[in-house]
């Protein structure tokens, strides 16, 4: 068991035949991922990679049973991407675009409102299931079948906590990166609730950064429901000020968008709180040890 | 991107939102033919002058100022024009005005009590919708307001399927206390002011203050306006709006190598792939017992010519006592990310302080070989807490 993806997920890839859409898809197949067929409007009926190619999102489901989508298409039709996937009954969208207009997004999240599709991303790494099934574009070889459940809003970050946690001697469940937007699909605390659900993981690491209340919102949950210690980083403590967020927007966001304040209330409702990302691996074996999983 | 007043106040005005009406002008001579014509136009016999930078609190500064007359102009913009302005959001330095608005003077007497308001409109996270943030207290610093009278701030999200519906524009003028003609006035003023704010794309609107006039009209005074950088390409017209002199130097330098980098006044540079890592870094630099120099994401391509452009930036910041480049190789293969940072080295010749490289991820240990023989004074790195304990050393 495991979250979101595994060994039976039937992927599909959105910007198939596209220069980044081919290089991923042929890794994700290197890797081993069940990749029934890609999109490219145009393009039905033809083969690409040795996979057929679909002209819509519903030709894939209805012909290869797709119920996993990943999306490579440029900013400007992203949203239409997600949107098509959604409507075509696929259970999971992962969209890797990265630079979507916000307003774009808005819309998207109203969309899906409505659907039964969960959204991961945009702007992220996708998901992973090491050993079995790989939808994105991280590393595939960092990765090592296990019981540590990570959560990032970030790419190379979460690849560094993978590795630490690889270099202690353990493995991942799932990998989810949920996207560094400001509108984003599965949210710090969605992804925490589902590894917190799942018996196969026994602790997780939660990565957040500056700006949002995303993390917060996270902790507190945590505090009332945590089965399983969370190990926690936010990025960004010597960030400055008011450089990505402006005047208003500071006020929405409220007093939890530094990450001294958001670290605070991370401590507060139990979570090991890392200083430093190289401490990331260190610290989930210390976790393990307290509650008994590690002697 | 951030634009000028004039340039935000020209967008509202084509979406049909009721300004206060101004001409620029880049010297003296145009300040006073952009008077007269603002007196030919509106009426006005007063004028006043506004200093055009990226940055609020100008009037705290000096950077706004009433002219009574044509010798008033003269002299105000002479002096406000080429000043470095200080404000509080400025920093110590300030920045120098290259252009002032010639404005209509709004605060004339009349019938009726003039009255300033707040309107935001921008991104509430929290629910994925726009929103309209407004308050009574227009005028002033809105944080001030939000920390002690946050009961006085109201919100208003919008559905984005539907916008802003006419209720809500109700709503808004009754909660601003406004009755009769300003109320209607209001209700237009709100809608118009959402109607640009899709259609243009904007990150964030922030009008302070929204005025109601002696003779009941709603207008906006001051216009901070943030364009969505990523649907700029919706707006071809809108990007000669950027203004490079409100921007850092070496920023806008770097932009031209694709390379986003962000200047900081610490005395540890860096070069790092992904910016959730790249931030992790600059933290990790601070746990060292430096400062960071800088934030610089140099994305997925970590070539010769980016590290050495990367190289020259943080470079010509003389702070700098010690470079750390960490890059987590997984599409980018950290041999090649090592080849062009030796290569960058011997371009850019003598670099007199340390530098620390970082590789992890594909092809760690075939970079690290690469560094170690290069007969450069760089040293290698593979774990993230080795290249801690390197700047640390560096340091000493």
């Amino acid at each position: 068991m495991s979250v979101l993806v595994d060994k039976n997920s039937k992927v599909i890839v959105q910007g198939f035949t596209g220069k980044e859409g081919s290089f991923h898809a042929e890794q994700m197949i290197a890797y081993g991922t069940n990749l029934v067929g890609g999109i490219t409007p145009g393009k039905g009926g033809t083969q690409h990679l040795g996979k057929p190619v679909f002209n819509t999102v519903s030709d894939a489901v209805a012909q290869a049973g797709a119920n996993v989508s990943v999306i490579f298409v440029p900013p400007a039709f992203a949203a239409d991407a997600i949107m098509e996937a959604a409507e075509a009954g696929i259970a999971l969208i992962v969209c890797i675009t990265e630079g979507i207009p916000t307003n774009d997004m808005v819309l998207v999240k109203e969309y899906l409102s409505t659907r039964n599709s969960r959204l991961i991303g945009p702007n992220c790494p996708g998901v992973i299931t090491p050993g079995e099934c790989k939808v994105g574009i991280m590393p595939g070889f960092i990765h090592n079948p296990g019981r540590i459940g990570i959560v990032s809003r970030s790419g190379t970050l979460t690849y560094e906590a993978v590795d630490q946690v690889t270099k202690a001697g353990l493995g991942q469940s799932t990998c989810i990166g949920i996207g560094g937007d400001p509108i984003i699909g599965t949210t710090t605390r969605d992804a925490v609730q589902l590894l917190m659900a799942d018996e196969n993981t026994d602790a997780i690491i939660m990565i957040g950064e500056i700006g949002g209340q995303m993390e917060a919102d996270a902790s507190y949950w945590i505090k009332e429901n945590a089965t399983k210690p969370v190990i926690g980083f936010i990025a960004g403590q010597t960030a400055p000020a008011g450089r990505r967020m402006g005047h208003a927007g500071a006020i929405i966001g409220g007093a939890a968008d530094t990450a001294e304040a958001k670290m605070a209330i991370m401590k507060e409702c139990g979570i090991y709180v890392v200083q430093s990302p190289a401490d990331l691996g260190a610290t989930v074996l210390k976790a393990l040890k307290e509650i008994g999983v590690m002697a | 991107m951030n634009i000028h007043e004039y340039q935000g106040k020209s967008i509202l005005k084509s979406f049909g939102v009721a300004i206060q009406e101004g001409i620029v002008a880049n010297n003296v001579e145009e300040a006073v033919t952009a008077a007269k014509d603002l007196n030919a136009k509106t009426g006005t016999s007063y004028y006043v002058i506004k200093a055009q930078i990226h940055a609020g609190g100008r009037g705290k500064g000096g950077g706004v100022k009433l002219a009574k007359n044509l010798d008033d102009v003269r002299d105000i913009s002479g002096r406000i024009l080429g000043m470095q302005l200080i404000t509080p959001q400025t920093g110590p330095e300030g920045k120098k005005v290259n252009k002032v608005l010639v404005a209509q003077d709004v605060y004339y007497p009349g019938a009726t009590p003039i009255k300033e308001f707040y309107m935001s409109v921008l991104l509430d996270r929290n629910s994925g919708q726009n929103a309209v943030m407004y308050s009574t207290e227009g005028g002033m610093d809105i944080e001030e307001v939000a920390h002690s009278t946050p009961d006085k701030i109201y919100k208003e999200l919008i559905d984005p399927a539907v916008g802003l519906q006419a209720f809500q524009a109700r709503r808004i003028a009754f909660n601003l206390g406004l009755e009769g003609d300003a109320h209607k006035e209001m209700v237009k003023f709100t809608q118009a002011l959402y109607k640009a704010y899709i259609g243009c794309d904007a990150a964030m609107f922030e009008i302070n203050p929204v005025l109601k006039t002696s003779d009941t009209k709603i207008i906006a005074v001051d216009a901070k306006v943030n364009l969505d950088d990523n649907a700029l390409y919706r707006h071809k017209d809108y990007e000669d709006m950027r203004d490079v002199t409100e921007e850092d130097e070496l920023e806008v330098e770097a932009k031209k190598h694709n390379l986003n980098y962000i200047r900081l006044d610490g005395n540890v540079g860096c070069m790092v792939n992904g910016a959730g890592l790249a931030m992790a870094t600059m933290d990790m630099i601070k746990l060292a017992g430096g400062e960071p120099a800088n934030f610089l994401d140099v994305g997925g391509t970590a070539n010769a010519q980016t590290v050495e452009a990367g190289f020259r930036i943080i470079l010509s910041d003389k702070n700098v006592k010690a470079i750390l480049v960490n890059i987590f190789g997984g599409i980018v293969r950290c041999d090649r990310v090592a080849q062009g940072v030796v290569d960058a080295c011997k371009v850019i010749g003598e670099i007199n302080i340390p530098i620390i490289v970082r590789l992890q991820g594909t092809n760690a240990e075939e970079a690290k070989t690469i560094i170690d023989h290069s007969g450069l004074k760089v040293s290698s790195a593979i774990l993230l807490s080795e290249a801690a304990a390197l700047v640390k050393d560096a340091l000493k």
